[in-house]
Formats: structure tokens, C-alpha cells, sequence
């Protein structure tokens, strides 16, 4: 236990990506089965435990501290585990920390009376992060900035092997990951995939800028639209169907429809969008499916989901993956038209066309958010995990630009972690008292190392008000904003919310009260 | 006579009115008794000035000779008479130099503990518990969250973390008096026996340290380097700087770094992460809370006034364990460096 309370301790400070995966693979390199396979499980949030309710840590706080001061001190730090983590009384003497194995398996079959004095018991021999760690784990919630991506990518490199294989082995394998681990040391071959449901890494696609295009020997490519939806992979071996996101997240709970329906057996490629009659609807349908954990007969009437395929893996268990993709495509064709798989489509091809027409095409995929431009895909292109290049290309249609007003900044991480490069901004409504901005949106990216030294200066000269790690600063600099989209939300004050903004200029030049107001940006949606 | 009647809270501080003089008055005043050095308990102007002598020598590198006309040394133990009160300064272990001090007049004793903790420090002299009938405690760290741990685990943490990032720069912010020289001796007793290196806003104190016997072994100044190039050298190694200088721009020239800051506030998981620091070190020169409570019954005064900090807490535990508490609310000491 002590070893993983000071991995998700260090995990929850760390910034920078490469931090957290060196920090995971000490834990893989220096802790012993099965304990660094449950901590793995617990990281990428495959341990499935019965989570206590945050009255379990209420009523052990009661019986063991004074009421009074845990209200002074809860009210002092915020966060009801780490606050009776701390203020619990400590026995030195007694450390004898248990293993997270040991805690896992208990969490796992003891009684619901006898786990909560058998937690007690634990946090007497803990230490404060010990105790922390504890209770982040018994109450389901460790959020420490590390995901199960970010796991299998520590594995990767623990293992020195290629993050793909590690994708598709992971899914053949369940906490505590003994099998994977001994591959990973060389004692043993990597798990049995063959008739797993596992998650194959993706092939994925460049971004193509204008002049890239002009270069491009388009007979080269196979041209189709690009579907504004979520990336999806349907796997189906020997009855076991998965639905996993780009990430090898498996979404299949989100969309039963979709797995329902499933009769076929093999590995398809698709995006998974939200239609109606046939008719795709916009992005923001599908976000009301997204991220839900109980899924209302009202969401599957009102938001249907349909896969658009587009690529075809394994036809049953025969692997198609090297073979080229127009090859593949005539087998996706084939399979579409044996299996007649419900709820799914064929996403079409575009007949091969001149640059112009298809700068045309890209461009007339405007909002209505169905299509955000172009895939480009060479005809003898392999399945190839991972980006390639020069392979696939995402041509998207051009951004919209807005000018808005630098409202707040942040310290970033890692190399920017001295500078600040994280930016709010907003754009001007009618207030009480007049005009006012209101936050639209939050950019991290778009500008120079030059750029970013003037403006950390610039953020430095103008601060108003400091709150933390961030800055208010004088309504006074205004930065061109592009954005792929934007769509109504109830999260955000201002009642919007951008998709990809990022910082096209900075308007050094440009008055604060010339930048857009919220109208403008509300037209802008479908 | 009730200390009560004799000892008054004013705007410039603690008053000892049979005496004329203040202890750590916040404002220029005639007569000052300084427990230690830190800025918001020991500040210039003064007419007169008694302290220890590590203490004055403090105060003198940091605002210069000309701080206080009069100056009057006191060993610890050693009875001065001021007006008709009688001074005698004893190990507060807080920061070299750092005293309480002991009040006695017409048979009424108090003692002013100033800031102090009750862990070993090889820069200081230990705390002693000192009978009194009023003792007047701070309460920085009086909630009972605080706990501090020893101070060789977090040093294991962090000789762990580089180990870990061996290319990386660890930079650990650390108060300019008393943290970073304890941070020094304790890093070498782990025994880390490579150079450190130094912010140049230590480098005063550093000597003045070593002037007073406390071995420090080869530090290098950190901030000579090449404009905006990273130093080599920095990689793996220990940089000690103020707070203050951290997360700002000095720190960009150094080579991928660690920020870790050295404080008993690390161990609130919002306060680090607020801070932008990647590994917090809970190292403190104050007591934890258990130790409040330690002194408190060590000390055994049936009377305790509370200065600055989380009074609230420390009084109401105070008055469960049976001391009369109250909570002076001086206004002025704040709580960087802790």
C-alpha cells in the first residue's frame, strides 16, 4: 500500500506527461505481483471494488476525532477524505502497512458492517498519504490525472515493446495482470488475443493544410467524408461484442442498441454519430449520449445511434489488416451487403475528383455539423496502427475566427510551467452596468515560444487580480480565435461552448471594444 | 501582580508596561525584546534591541548595522533586568538564535514561546519548557490536520525523485533563514555529499550560519549562468531557493525543473498544487499540532494566550485538556516560511 499511496500522491502533482509515465513505470519496475497490477487496475479504472459512500468516512471520522475541530479543519482544507486522512490519530509504533492486494481482495468479499471497521483498522497502520490513498480508493474517486491510456503507455515502455501490442494484449488480460506482466518481463508469451474481443490500435490520419494538398498526387487517394462524430471500433468474437472509442475505451455500455444488435462477427472501423431516419444529426445530439452512465429509454428514442463504416479489420477471424485499402474496402462492401448489420451504414466514397472540387466539397461542409471535411486515404494503404505518414489525411473545412478579449491566464505545465500560457477569453454582451465579457472559451495552443514570452509578459504588466496560479488581467488584448465548431451548452456561463479553439493571432493592433460580441458567436451555430 | 495587568496587546505588539518595552513589536518603538530574526517578528527601527546574539547578528545582515542604536546581547539562561522586570531568553528551537522569553515580576511569570518547534534542528539550539504562570503560545500549524513528519522521510522522498529524474533539476523552495540551512545540514546527514546549489538571496545567511559553526559543506551559487541557456551541470542536482523565486521566471534557466517547496503547508494537497509545486516536502520549523498540545502540557502554565495563527482550534483544545485560553489576536505576523 505505501508504494501506490506515494505513486498516486506524486501522479496527482506531476504536470507533464512524461513525469507520470516514469513514475508509473518505477511502481511497474519496483513493485511485486500482484500488488503492481492492482495499482495498475486501480489507475485505469479496470478494478471493478464496492465503493463506500462518503458516510462510511463521516462515521468513522465520529467515532475517532472530535467533532468540533474536524469542522475547523475540513472547513480548512476542502476535501472530506484528505481531511480525516490527515487529522486521524497516528500511532507511529504500529505501522505495519497491509499490502494493496491484501486490501483489494478484503474491499472485495467482507461484509459491509465488518469493511468499515476493517478500514479503521487499516488506518491506524497507515500514514497520512497512506490513509489518503485509502479512502480515495474505498470510495471510488482517486482521480489523480492518470488514465488508462497513460497506463498502457507506461507499460509500453516498462516492457520496452510497441505501445500497440500492449493495446491489443491488455484486453485479453484482467486485474491483476499477472499474464501481462510476465510478458512484459520476458517470462512468458504475450496473452492469447486470438479469441478475445480486443481492441485493435487504430490507424490514424495526418492533418492536410492547403499547400500540402497542392502537392498531394490525388489519383493516388480515395477521397470520402469526414463524419463529425466519435471514432469507433466494433469488435465481435465468438458472441463477445465490444464498442471501443479511439482511446480502446470500451463505450459499448453508452450505445446497448448498438451492441444489441450485433450479429456478425469480425472487427469494423466507423464513426458513431447520432441519426434520425437516416438523417445524421449534429455533434451536440451525440455529446447527450456521451459520458452517461444509466442510459433512459427517452435518450434511445431521442438520439438513436448509427455506426458509419468505413473500414474493415477482420472479416469473422480472418485478419485483413495487410491488405490494401481499396482491397479492404471491397471487402467492407461485401461484408455490408452479406451481414446487412442493423443500425449501421456504409459511409460512401467520393468518385475521384480534381483538387478544385474537392476544395469545394471541403469547404461546402459547413455547420449543420454533420461533416467536418475530407478523409484522404492512399488506395494501397496497409492497416497500419498508429499515423503513418503520408498515408491518411484529414483535409478539414477551414475554421471559424472570432477576435475576443484575454480575460484570465494561467501557469501552464512542464516547460511552460514558469509562463503563463493558458488563456481565457470572452466576447462582449449588454450588462448592468453596460458591455461586459463574458468567458467564451479557453486556449492553450496556437502561438509562438516568441509569442509566448511577449504575452507572459504582457499578462505579467496588466494583472488586476491574482487568484492562485491564475491572473486576472485589463479587458485590453484581443486574440483571433479559431474554432472547428460551436454548440449550446448549459456548462458555461456564456451559454456556448467552442470545439478545438486555439489562438490564430494575437490583435497587438486591435481595440479591446472591436472584438465580436456573444450574438456574433451564437449565429455561428447550426 | 496578575500578569494581566502588566502585559498589554497594542497596535505596535506585545506591551510589558513595568519594563517600557515591547516583545517582536511590528512597529519602530523605543525598547524591543526580538524572539528571532524573521522578518515579521525582528524589524528595524528600534531604539533599543535585546536578543541573543545569533539573533542581532540576523538582524543586522538583514537591515543593516543601523537597525537599532542599542543593542544588548543575552545568553540563553542569563537574567537581564529591564525596568522592574526580569528577561531571561530561552531555546525556542525555531531558527538560530530564536529564544522564548521569560517575564518575571513581582512573583508573576509568563513566557512569550515566539515561533518554536519541538523537533531536533542541528542549526539550533532545542526547545525548553519553562514553568510559568502565563504562556504565550503561537498556533501556525493548530489544526489538527497538521502533523509533521519526520523530516527524514521527506528527504527520502525527494532523494527518490531524483533518482527517478535524473536529468531533471530539483528545486526546493525553502525560507531564506533558518528552512534552508537546516534543509543543508539534514540533506548532508542523509548523506547527500554532492554540491548544492544556492539562490543568490541565501547566500548572506549561508555565511552567517557558517559563521555561528554550523557546517554546510560545498555550495554553489545557482544563479550565474548563461542568459536564457539551461546550465548542464544542474542536471540532478539540489537547488535551494526562497519561495518566492520558484515558480517565477529565475527558475526557467534551470534545466527541466522539480519545483519542490519545503513547508508545513505542503501537507494540504490544494495549497501544493495551487502553488504549481510537483513535489511538496512537509518540512517545518514550527510545532504540529500534536506538539501544541505537548507543550501546552509540558509547559503546564495554567494560563495560555494564543498570538497568531489558527487560534480558534488550539483554544477550544486548550480548554478541554483544563487551561484557561485565550486568543490574543496580534495583528501583524505572517505565516511565510512555515
Amino acid at each position: 500500500m505505501k508504494p501506490f499511496s506515494e505513486l498516486l500522491d506524486r501522479l496527482l502533482y506531476a504536470p507533464a506527461r512524461t513525469s507520470k509515465l516514469a513514475l508509473l513505470e518505477d511502481y511497474f519496475r519496483t513493485v511485486p505481483d500482484p500488488d503492481r497490477g492492482f495499482g495498475l487496475a486501480a489507475i485505469a479504472g479496470t478494478l471493478s471494488l464496492r465503493v463506500a459512500k462518503s458516510g462510511v468516512i463521516r462515521e468513522l471520522v465520529a467515532e475517532r476525532t472530535d467533532p468540533e475541530l474536524f469542522h475547523w479543519s475540513y472547513d480548512f482544507v476542502g476535501d472530506l477524505a484528505e481531511t480525516a486522512a490527515l487529522m486521524w490519530p497516528e500511532h507511529q509504533a504500529d505501522r505495519d502497512w497491509p499490502h494493496l492486494s491484501e486490501v483489494v481482495v478484503a474491499m472485495d468479499e467482507l461484509p459491509r458492517g465488518q469493511l468499515t471497521k476493517q478500514i479503521a483498522a487499516w488506518l491506524d497502520t497507515l500514514d497520512a498519504t497512506g490513509r489518503w490513498a485509502l479512502l480515495k480508493l474505498a470510495t471510488g474517486s482517486l482521480r489523480v490525472g492518470a488514465s488508462a491510456g497513460l497506463a498502457r503507455a507506461a507499460l509500453a515502455r516498462y516492457g520496452k515493446v510497441e505501445p500497440a501490442l500492449v493495446e491489443e494484449a491488455w484486453h485479453a488480460t484482467a486485474p491483476p495482470y499477472l499474464d501481462l506482466f510476465a510478458w512484459l518481463d520476458g517470462r512468458m508469451p504475450r496473452p492469447e488475443i486470438a479469441h478475445a474481443p480486443v481492441f485493435r490500435p487504430l490507424m490514424l490520419a495526418y492533418p492536410l493544410d492547403d499547400e500540402q494538398a497542392q502537392r498531394l498526387d490525388l489519383a493516388e487517394y480515395s477521397a470520402e467524408w469526414k463524419w463529425d462524430g466519435i471514432r469507433v471500433q466494433v469488435v465481435a468474437v465468438r458472441g463477445q461484442v465490444r464498442l471501443y472509442s479511439r482511446t480502446g475505451d470500451d463505450v459499448g455500455p453508452a450505445f446497448p442498441e448498438v451492441v444489441e444488435r450485433v450479429r456478425f462477427e469480425g472487427v469494423l472501423d466507423g464513426e458513431l454519430l447520432v441519426a434520425r431516419g437516416g438523417e445524421v444529426a449534429s455533434f451536440n445530439d451525440l455529446q447527450q449520449r456521451l459520458n452517461r452512465k444509466a442510459v433512459t429509454p427517452a435518450m434511445l428514442q431521442d438520439y438513436p445511434a448509427l455506426v458509419r463504416l468505413y473500414d474493415i479489420l477482420f472479416d469473422g477471424e480472418e485478419d485483413l489488416r495487410g491488405l490494401p485499402f481499396l482491397e479492404r474496402r471491397e471487402r467492407l462492401e461485401a461484408f455490408v451487403a452479406r451481414e446487412r448489420p442493423e443500425g449501421m451504414d456504409l459511409s460512401p466514397l467520393i468518385p475521384d475528383s480534381g483538387l478544385d472540387e474537392l476544395d469545394r466539397m471541403r469547404r461546402s461542409a459547413r455547420e449543420g455539423g454533420t461533416v467536418e471535411g475530407l478523409m484522404l486515404k492512399r488506395k494501397d494503404s496497409l492497416y497500419v496502427p498508429g499515423r503513418p505518414k503520408g498515408l491518411w489525411w484529414k483535409w478539414k473545412r477551414d475554421a471559424h475566427l472570432v477576435d475576443c478579449v484575454l480575460m484570465y491566464a494561467q501557469r501552464g505545465h512542464g516547460k511552460r510551467s514558469s509562463f503563463y500560457s493558458d488563456y481565457t477569453f470572452g466576447a462582449w454582451q449588454d450588462g448592468p452596468d453596460g458591455e461586459e465579457l463574458v468567458p467564451v472559451g479557453k486556449a492553450y495552443a496556437g502561438y509562438t515560444d516568441e509569442e509566448l514570452k511577449l504575452l507572459d509578459r504582457w499578462i505579467r504588466d496588466h494583472t488586476i487580480e491574482r487568484f492562485g496560479p491564475v491572473r486576472a488581467v485589463e479587458p485590453r488584448l484581443v486574440f483571433e480565435v479559431a474554432f472547428d465548431s460551436i454548440h449550446p451548452s448549459s456548462r458555461h456561463k456564456s451559454g456556448v461552448a467552442m470545439r478545438f479553439p486555439r489562438i490564430a493571432r494575437i490583435r497587438w493592433d486591435k481595440p479591446a471594444a472591436e472584438a465580436d460580441r456573444l450574438a456574433t458567436l451564437i449565429d455561428l451555430m447550426a | 501582580m496578575h500578569p494581566e495587568r502588566w502585559v498589554q496587546v497594542r497596535p505596535e505588539g506585545l506591551y510589558v508596561v513595568p519594563g517600557d518595552f515591547y516583545v517582536d513589536p511590528v512597529r519602530p518603538v523605543d525598547r524591543a525584546v526580538v524572539t528571532h530574526g524573521h522578518s515579521d517578528h525582528c524589524r528595524g527601527g528600534h531604539g533599543a534591541m535585546l536578543a541573543t546574539e545569533a539573533t542581532l547578528a540576523i538582524a543586522a545582515a538583514r537591515l543593516g548595522e543601523g537597525m537599532a542604536p542599542s543593542r544588548q546581547a543575552a545568553a540563553y539562561g542569563e537574567m537581564v533586568r529591564i525596568g522592574e522586570v526580569d528577561v531571561t531568553l530561552y531555546p525556542a528551537g525555531h531558527v538560530l538564535g530564536s529564544a522564548q522569553v521569560l517575564m518575571e515580576h513581582q512573583g508573576g511569570r509568563i513566557v512569550v514561546s515566539g515561533d518554536y518547534k519541538r523537533r531536533a534542528d542541528p542549526t539550533c539550539t532545542g526547545f525548553e519548557p519553562v514553568p510559568c504562570d502565563v504562556f504565550v503560545t503561537e498556533a501556525t500549524f493548530g489544526l489538527p490536520v497538521f502533523r509533521h513528519p519526520p523530516i527524514e522521510e521527506e528527504l527520502r522522498r525527494l532523494l527518490h525523485s531524483i533518482e527517478l529524474f535524473p536529468e531533471r533539476c530539483h528545486v526546493v523552495g525553502a525560507y531564506t533563514l533558518g528552512k534552508a540551512q537546516r534543509l543543508i545540514v539534514e540533506l548532508r546527514r542523509a548523506g547527500w555529499d554532492r554540491p548544492i546549489y544556492v539562490h543568490g538571496a541565501l547566500a548572506a545567511m549561508n555565511e552567517l550560519y557558517r559563521g555561528f559553526g554550523i557546517e554546510l559543506g560545498e555550495l554553489r551559487p545557482a544563479t550565474a549562468g548563461v542568459k536564457g541557456e539551461p546550465r548542464r551541470e544542474l542536471e540532478g542536482a539540489i537547488v535551494i531557493a526562497p519561495p518566492s523565486a520558484i515558480a517565477d521566471r529565475w527558475a526557467r534557466r534551470l534545466p527541466d525543473p522539480v519545483i519542490c517547496q519545503a513547508s508545513g503547508w505542503m501537507r494540504v494537497k490544494q495549497r501544493a498544487k495551487q502553488g504549481g509545486i510537483e513535489l511538496p516536502l512537509v518540512i517545518s520549523d514550527h510545532a504540529d499540532w500534536d506538539e501544541l498540545l505537548q507543550t501546552l502540557d509540558e509547559v503546564g502554565a495554567p494560563r495560555v494566550w494564543i498570538t497568531h495563527g489558527r487560534e480558534e482550534a488550539l483554544q477550544y483544545a486548550a480548554r478541554k485538556r483544563g487551561f484557561g485560553a485565550e486568543a490574543l489576536r496580534l495583528v501583524g505576523y505572517d505565516e511565510e516560511g512555515s
